[in-house]
């Protein structure tokens, strides 16, 4: 943290006192639910007797969705909804082990909670977790956003006592343009560069599949080729319903002949060996963070497109009002900001630590 | 403001140049004028404004922004201008945001009082991107990677006319260069220029192909030496006077101690150098004075500057360029002995009578602050560009060292997917234990490569990695690099106490082990210095 940072952090904190940086211990103990708490293993509800989206094996987990820092194989059971349980048998084989699939908004007891799985926006499957102990209502958002998926269910809001929200993007600096607007942008680097292939990193779960669907409600009706590391998923998304209309595998020779299309790739294949043989490509990347300069010259980007699976400042901020729980809980990225801003407005607002969360490349 | 903003953007990620161009010349056909006169003022520096200061951001930000959110924020972003764009709480922007043009003049008719409240309704009507653009513009440090003549490139190009004709044109010119956009779309004819300080693009030399010489006719061609130092042109009439570089941007704020001296009417052309008692310093020291906006007196003491002459465009109002190259000597020595400027001299001619007196030169020269040998035509006019055949530049044979690879990063653009820029070592004693040697990095070459022998470097970086920081491999110290550089140089700044003038990848030694490369104490050796050069490199007069 700079200098100033600092000083004006601890300026703060000092004319207001602990409690709206950070509930003091009493606090904590008055407002959040004692029940269910992070542990090494993930966030546990005891009652329930299961962990959300563990990072270790465990005897039941309940699952958000199947982005791989919260779906990991190996668990004894395993709950989630019937897309999260493709994803994950998609990806992880046998291995994921037995998968019980429930479906949106269908109330199911485990243990002494009552467990519902609402729909969250994020990607294909996705799911907030809503449980219910003795009258009180916590809701897990896991990763979500708010402006319109093609490729998944929106967002649904759930009022209770206390939200626990990802912040993945809890800075005010992050304000994702409409998609449609960064789309259109591809478009017209295309017409620019009729002779060279854009080359575009995504997220292979989640993130390819919907710019596939945003090009298409663009207009764009040409093949859209694929690197053989994002086949598997787009067949899942075809499979649960999603038309992503003429797809292509990009294999050895034929990359030259790809001048003047769109190519989607890992964001890790795009400084990758298997890069090289496009013909003059126009490197693109669709993220959050390709709002930041300084990750746009990392990542070695000409075209940075602002596209994001999680929710963007406003949409964190707007959720905490629309949801109307009086205690917050931040986790899941940049807390600090979020929990400071939450408790300004009136919120009981505290960081949640839970281990095993890296951020995405969305 | 809009397409400014993505102008700047797509300016600023695009790593190749043909790209910039083809975003330049859509700008320049797509916005109409006078937007486009002031984008292309922006690109080329010819924009400047008083009163918007960077802390005039802070002060708007902190009336809008919570300041524990601003700060981490800019904690987490790293640029103020960036982070101010990216927070402005502007909740919608406006149908009709300001354009480029609406932004350049309000501000430079505006009182400084009256700054603030034009820039905070500004970034209220505009989007992050043009929040971002307007900022950086208005605090000077646009930083999109694109030179002044790219840009005048890119507008020659739109127009179908050389460069050189713009680059001519251009200081008679003032934004939004509606006169100039008019004849490049060929509505009106070539604007007028009487200025007579304005640049004229300089004639360049081609490298000498040693197997022509024996073609080329000795008594045909003047010889000088080649300075190390940065190529000038001199233009001065009507009390005025500019220095400009070879690309014509004006650096006469960083030399007032030249411009203090020019008191006639001519353009010049010759070698900008550091020289203490006519005794060339090394390019180290003239660089001390490369790109300052302001020049202190303790720096122009300890870095005199001085110009080094030969060649003259224009005596007073005479134009000299179509004369030949012997004759434009003679009026430039009859006019040196008349005006005598104290921070210049000529460029001495040196005597030869046939190739093999030359190329002994040529090995001899050694002394800092000579490159090499430059040949020069008796008969040639002074054109511009780069013409074929009439100047030829003969350097001297590079130094060589092996080194031993030590790190590689990979490249950008075409090359971001291979490790193409590697750090290079030579061996020293390692301090505490005395008899165990190290290495200590001695430079960085990108070039110097076939694509074939890059595509062998690159699998080799993989396979020998043997520790990663963040971007950097770190490899087994197990392959040598013939690196061949310019000329050694002492530097505070690098560990090893040295730095190489244009090191490149000369040759990979696949053969030689790491333990017979060379040691820091043969590069050190190679140091020169005006005092230990040998050659007193006075003018012959
Ligand atoms: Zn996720
Ligand atoms: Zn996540």
């Amino acid at each position: 943290m700079t200098r100033l940072a600092e000083l004006v952090l601890r300026r703060a904190r000092e004319r207001t006192g602990p409690g709206t940086m950070d509930a003091t211990a009493t606090d904590r103990q008055r407002w959040q639910p004692r029940w269910l708490r992070p542990t090494v293993a993930g966030l546990w509800c005891e009652p329930g007797r299961f962990y959300i989206d563990p990072t270790r094996p465990v005897d039941r987990a309940v699952i958000t969705h199947g982005h791989a820092d919260h779906a990991r194989p190996g668990h004894r059971s395993t709950l989630a909804t019937a897309e999260t349980a493709a994803i994950m048998r998609a990806r992880y084989g046998d291995d994921a082990g037995p998968v019980e699939s429930l479906g949106y908004n269908v109330p199911l007891s485990l243990g002494d909670v009552v467990v519902r799985l609402v729909p969250a926006g994020h990607i294909l499957g996705s799911a907030q977790v809503a449980i219910e102990y003795r009258g009180c209502r916590v809701v897990v958002s896991g990763d979500y956003k708010r402006r319109p998926d093609p490729t998944c269910a929106g967002f649904e809001v759930v009022p209770c006592d206390v939200f626990i929200t990802e912040a993945t993007f809890g800075l005010p600096v992050f304000r994702h343009p409409p998609d449609s607007h960064e789309v259109e942008r591809l478009l017209q680097s295309l017409r620019l560069f009729p002779e060279r292939c854009h080359l575009v990193g995504a997220y292979a779960l989640g993130k390819c599949q919907r710019l596939i669907m945003l090009l298409r409600r663009a207009g764009y009706d040409r093949t859209i080729w694929l690197h053989g590391a994002l086949v598997n998923l787009c067949n899942v998304y075809a499979r649960a319903g999603v038309q992503l209309g003429p797809i292509g595998t990009v294999s050895g020779g034929a990359r030259r002949a790809l001048a003047g299309e769109i190519v989607l790739c890992p964001p890790s294949a795009l400084a990758d060996r298997w890069a090289r043989a496009f013909p003059d490509p126009v490197t693109a990347m669709a993220s959050g963070w390709m709002g930041i300069r300084q990750r746009v010259r990392q990542r070695g980007v000409e075209l940075p497109l602002v596209i994001s699976d999680h929710a963007d400042w406003d949409e964190l901020t707007a959720t905490l009002d629309d949801v109307g729980a009086p205690g917050v809980l931040v986790t899941h990225g940049r807390e600090e900001a979020l929990v400071h801003y939450a408790a300004s407005r009136g919120y009981r607002a505290s960081a949640l630590s839970v281990a095993g969360f890296e951020d995405e490349d969305d | 403001m809009r397409a400014f903003a993505e102008l700047l953007e797509g300016l600023t990620f695009a790593p190749q140049r043909n790209a910039k161009l083809r975003l330049m010349d859509r700008y320049f056909r797509q916005r109409p004028d006078p937007d486009r006169g002031y984008g292309l003022a922006a690109l080329t520096g010819d924009l400047a404004f008083t009163g918007a200061k960077p802390a005039l951001i802070r002060e708007l930000v902190a009336t809008r922004v919570d300041p524990i959110l601003f700060a981490l924020s800019y904690d987490f972003v790293g640029d103020l201008a960036e982070t101010a764009a990216l927070i402005w709480p502007g909740g919608s922007p406006s149908a009709s945001p300001p354009s480029l043009a609406a932004v350049v003049e309000t501000l430079s008719g505006a009182g400084r009082k009256d700054v603030p409240a034009f820039v905070e309704g500004w970034l209220d009507g505009l989007d992050a991107s043009a929040r971002y653009a307007l900022l950086k513009l208005i605090t000077g440090g646009l930083r999109v990677g694109v030179s002044a003549r790219l840009a005048k490139t890119a507008a020659a190009g739109f127009g179908g006319v050389p460069l050189a004709e713009v680059e001519e044109l251009w200081h008679g010119l003032k934004p939004p260069y509606l006169d100039l956009f008019a004849w490049l779309e060929g509505r009106k004819p070539r604007p007028e220029t009487r200025s007579a300080i304005g640049f004229r693009p300089l004639m360049l030399a081609n490298p000498l192909d040693e197997d022509e010489l024996d073609r080329l006719d000795p008594s045909a061609y003047a010889c000088e030496w080649k300075w190390d130092g940065i190529r000038v042109q001199i233009a001065a009439g009507n009390g005025e006077a500019r220095l400009f570089s070879r690309t014509g941007d004006d650096i006469g704020a960083s030399f007032p101690d030249i411009l203090a001296d020019v008191d006639f009417a001519a353009v010049l052309d010759g070698e900008l150098l550091v020289a203490r008692e006519r005794e060339i310093a090394p390019f180290n020291d003239l660089q001390q004075r490369l790109g300052r906006k302001a020049v202190t007196r303790a720096m122009m003491t300890r870095y005199p500057a001085h110009v080094r002459l030969y060649d003259i465009l224009l005596d007073g109002d005479e134009d000299l360029r179509g004369l030949p190259l012997s004759e434009r000597r003679r009026r430039l020595e009859r006019w040196y002995d008349a005006h005598r400027p104290g921070r210049m001299d000529l460029s001495p001619l040196l005597e030869f009578a046939d190739w093999a007196r030359l190329a002994a030169l040529r090995a001899s020269s050694r002394a800092a602050g000579i490159e090499g040998l430059m040949l020069k035509q008796w008969r040639s006019p002074y054109l511009a560009g780069r013409p074929k055949g009439p100047w030829f530049k003969w350097k001297r044979a590079p130094l060589t060292a092996d080194c031993v690879l030590m790190y590689a990063q990979r490249g950008h653009g075409k090359r971001s997917s291979f490790y193409s820029d590697y750090t290079f070592g030579c061996w020293r004693n390692g301090g505490d234990d005395a008899t165990a040697d190290e290495l200590v990095p001695v430079g960085k070459a990108y070039s110097g490569f076939t694509d074939a022998e890059l595509v062998e470097l690159d699998r080799w970086v993989r396979r020998n990695t043997v520790d990663n920081f963040g971007p950097v491999r770190v490899v087994a110290p197990a392959l040598v690099l013939e690196i061949a550089f310019d000329a050694v140089q002492v530097s505070t700044r690098h560990k090893s106490g040295v730095a190489m003038r244009f090191p490149r990848v000369h040759r990979i030694r696949w053969d030689k082990p790491a333990a017979e490369a060379d040691r820091l104490e043969a590069l050190r050796a190679l140091i020169e210095s005006a005092a230990t050069g040998g050659e007193k490199l006075a003018s012959g007069r």
